[in-house]
């Protein structure tokens, strides 16, 4: 069960360097806090979803490099093979001259089109030596004008022609103050098209991660790699093996099945009361959560504050909304760790803080006619807005 | 990787491109250690073997600038051909005369305009064709003179209609008030309509800021305060010959050096690597909301690094300061008491994005910003610094105060046209039914600019 990691843009390819470079420490760790026959299904289960092998024995990362400018993508090759521990394939990469300068527009609309025939086939031929595809994990960012536009474009077309697989998109949250100035446009067209195509959408907000980097390690002048291997590590601990609930012997878990879909409750049934003297706490309500335990004693964990009715929505049961998966072995040389995947309210509030400021930069025109040079129109633009309302009024709901 | 190609017009042109190339290839130098033509050269240089055939992998053998030369006089041009930077040009890039442009805008335009427009365009395509993705086209001309400024102007239409899909940055360099042209205002005016209508992003000059930057830099080299030595290579102002050496060198040149520094840093991100990269084409994405408000205001810091390793470096955080200072701007114009519509900060060298971050919180409080772009900040990395230097900031702006910039120019320009000086001087090489008083016509638009401006503030 392969995972095909498809990394677009500057941030999607130097982020994804990082997330193999992690797993694969990960994998030659031998501080596994578990036995040897357990390490040794541990990695090849890892290797199965992440990596080939080739001839040389050098672990070969299951991905893609796609770039409209070639700087970052020949740096990230490099870095990789002179690691030694692992590289990347020979021709998995994409790359062209001249980038999307920052405009979504551009990276949708022109760059889009003009590359489709070679993008897919290059991810057709990378698809096709798998035996079996778990799904894609497409990282990008939505600030920029390749990762934000492209992505956006190529995550529509995988789900045209892999209509079946699992699609799931890192979308990389900007700082707040600027890192482009249009990046509140970006990201609204980018969640507005992903929302359509894409399974999930993982967030990384840069913000949170800078203040984990200050905050919780104590890092005096942070570095984009510094920000860019916290959210490796947190990717790491999510996608690496794991045993599922039913399933305490293999490792045969879909990385990417992160199964919480979201369901309506059934019609006719009463809305489930929630009696919990938790209730005046005030979590954000969710939908669903994946708790995800590595490492020493991890059976002997108790999350029954995950099972809280406080935390969920009326309308599905804890047991429904609740998932773990325990695993022994420990991840990233942590005696213990734990990652929570959450579909909940927590988004709320970036996601309406970028577009306010979108609306109120479109309110005045600012920059529109960067975009409609290349195709995207102010309806386009009210279309995003649209969606984006009604999937800030649904959680808003919860 | 794209390219770039400078266009170099007229005396000022040509003098401020001269120093860009030294400058470049000092850079390239300092960082390329191993002599191969790599990508990063590749943006501003072709290389060439002993028969002149482009060779694009490998050693350096020949580098040629990606330059077009262009003047109605001979004299700037022959000095550079006979200077340390010869090899770099080749004759197929040059057109000159003999007979100058007579400081008079029309001229430029309109005779020398048509008469040399087929072989102008003719050698920018023969540049064009040397590269392999042309993305942008640097101008380099003042607007007080005649060649620079009509001829120059004339060029920038050219470079529209021929390659409409390339960026046209044009650095302008703004006539003092003390210019001993008479003519300069009439000139700078109708230039400005040129620029307002064809390029994508203008980069004003003034050669009053440019002094001042100098004097400054002269006081501090000769205070003789102790720790106050000044590594001669990190000097913004140094030139190590790119026009013959002459006993008693010019303030020119130092000014001439402060805009190739300009020029480069604002290059630095496409052409090497660092953690957040930032394209040609992103400058004009992220600092035009408006098709017509493209005139960036510059700043670079820091001006030059100390040589006594015993006085600790000056700290990050007033390089940052010093960008917003107007003793560091390259116009006369304060930019901290006016409404900021956008601004970029291009970091090179040792720095990272929580000491810009740390600085943007630290300096937002103090700076205005038009209500619809609040956070309106574009932020790169480039991990390699100019020579002499650890790090280096360059500042762009789009900003209000060019407004009194260009305020001033329109009262100079009515000043002399209630006169009526010279005014038969332009317009006899105008259209013939072109009457005088349609020249006040040209400057409808700068009123229209200046109120453009003036709905933005609150």
């Amino acid at each position: 069960m392969s995972v095909v990691t498809v990394q677009l843009g500057q941030c999607g390819n130097q982020i994804g360097y990082e997330v193999f470079d992690t797993m694969c420490r990960d994998l030659h760790n031998t501080q596994g806090f578990c036995s040897k026959r357990e390490n040794e299904i541990y990695q090849a289960s890892c290797k199965e979803h992440f990596f080939n092998e080739d001839k040389s024995e050098v672990p070969v990362a299951r991905a893609l490099l796609i770039d409209m400018e070639p700087k970052v993508i020949s740096q990230t090759l490099l870095k990789a093979a002179h690691s030694g521990r692992w590289k990347y394939g020979q021709h998995s990469h994409f790359c062209q001259r001249q980038g999307s300068g920052n405009n979504w527009a551009y990276g949708y609309s022109v760059h889009g089109p003009k590359h489709e025939e070679s993008i897919m086939n290059l991810i057709q031929r990378e698809v096709e030596e798998y035996d079996s595809l778990s799904g894609f994990s497409i990282i990008m960012s939505m600030a920029g004008g390749t990762g934000s536009g492209l992505g956006a474009f190529l995550t529509q077309n995988l789900r045209d022609a892999y209509p079946n697989s699992f699609i799931m998109n890192q979308v990389i949250w900007p700082y707040g103050t600027g890192e482009v100035i249009v990046q509140n446009y970006n990201s609204v067209l980018t969640l507005s098209h992903l929302y359509r195509s894409s399974d999930a959408l993982l967030v990384h907000e840069n913000d949170v991660v800078h203040k984990i980097c200050a905050k919780l390690m104590n890092i005096k002048q942070i570095s984009f790699r510094d920000v860019n291997q916290v959210i490796a590590h947190q990717l790491g601990s999510v996608f690496q093996p794991t045993y599922s609930s039913e399933d305490s012997f293999q490792y045969r878990r879909n990385p990417l099945g992160i199964d919480w879909q979201v369901r309506p409750p059934l019609s006719g049934l009463p809305a489930l009361e929630k009696v919990s003297p938790n209730k005046e706490l005030r979590f954000n309500t969710s939908i669903a959560n994946l708790l995800i335990l590595r490492g020493k004693d991890v059976h002997s964990a108790d999350t029954g504050g995950f099972k809280d009715p406080a935390l969920y929505t009326s309308w599905l049961q804890p047991s429904d909304a609740f998932c773990e998966w325990r695993t022994h072995r420990a991840f990233n040389k942590y005696e213990k760790s734990a990652a929570l995947v959450s579909n909940s309210q927590f988004l709320l509030k970036p996601l309406d803080t970028i577009v306010g400021k979108a609306w109120n930069m479109f309110a005045s025109k600012a920059y529109v006619h960067q975009y409609t040079k290349f195709g995207i129109e102010e309806e386009d633009f009210l279309d995003s807005f649209t969606v984006l309302e009604q999937i800030v009024a649904s959680y808003c709901n919860l | 990787m794209a390219q770039s190609v400078v266009v170099q017009v007229g005396q000022c042109g040509n003098q401020i491109g001269c120093c860009f190339w030294d400058l470049a290839l000092r850079e390239h130098a300092s960082v390329n250690k191993k002599g191969i033509y790599d990508d990063a050269l590749k943006n501003f240089f072709r290389n060439v073997d002993t028969r002149g055939t482009g060779i694009s992998k490998g050693r350096i053998c020949s580098l040629k600038a990606r330059a077009v030369l262009i003047d109605m006089e001979e004299g700037v041009v022959n000095e550079i051909l006979q200077g340390p930077l010869k090899d770099v040009f080749d004759s197929k890039q040059l057109i000159t005369n003999v007979s100058g442009s007579g400081n008079n805008w029309a001229v430029g335009y309109k005779v020398f305009g048509s008469h040399y427009r087929d072989q102008i365009v003719e050698k920018l395509r023969q540049t064009a064709e040397h590269c392999d993705c042309l993305q942008c086209f640097f101008l380099i001309h003042s607007m007080g003179g005649g060649t620079g400024s009509g001829l120059g102007t004339f060029i920038l239409n050219v470079l529209e209609d021929e390659f409409p899909e390339v960026y046209r940055f044009v650095t302008s360099v703004f006539p003092s008030g003390e210019d001993d042209v008479i003519t300069s205002p009439y000139n700078s005016v109708l230039a400005m309509k040129e620029l307002n209508e064809h390029a994508d992003c203008v980069l004003p000059i003034e050669n009053e800021s440019l002094f001042d930057i100098v004097s400054k830099i002269n006081q501090m080299i000769n205070s003789g305060k102790p720790g106050t030595t000044v590594k001669q290579q990190s000097l913004v102002t140094l030139n190590e010959g790119g026009i013959k050496k002459k006993l008693d060198e010019k303030p020119f040149d130092k000014m001439n050096n402060i805009v190739a520094n300009l020029l480069l840093n604002l290059t630095s991100s496409s052409r090497f690597e660092g953690s957040l990269n930032m394209d040609l084409n992103e400058i004009s994405m992220n600092l035009v909301p408006f098709p017509q408000l493209h005139y960036l205001v510059s700043s670079l810091t820091p001006l030059y690094t100390l040589a006594d390793v015993n006085i600790p470096p000056r700290r990050l955080d007033q390089m940052f300061s010093d960008a917003f200072s107007k003793d560091y701007q390259l116009i006369q114009a304060d930019p901290k008491h006016s409404l900021y519509l956008a601004c970029a900060l291009l970091v090179r060298g040792n720095v990272q994005i929580s000491d810009i971050r740390r600085n943007i919180e630290r300096l937002k409080s103090s700076l205005h910003f038009v209500s619809w772009n609040q956070e309106g900040w574009k932020t790169s990395l480039c991990s390699v610094p100019p020579v002499g230097h650890s790090h280096s900031l360059l500042a762009l702006a789009n900003n209000t105060c060019v407004k009194p910039t260009f305020m001033e120019l329109k009262n100079r320009f009515l000043r002399l046209y209630k006169k009526k000086a010279c005014v038969f001087d332009i317009t006899s090489f105008m259209e013939r039914n072109l009457s005088v008083r349609s020249l006040l016509k040209f400057l409808s638009f700068l009123v229209c600019q200046a109120a453009l401006w003036e709905s933005l503030t609150p």
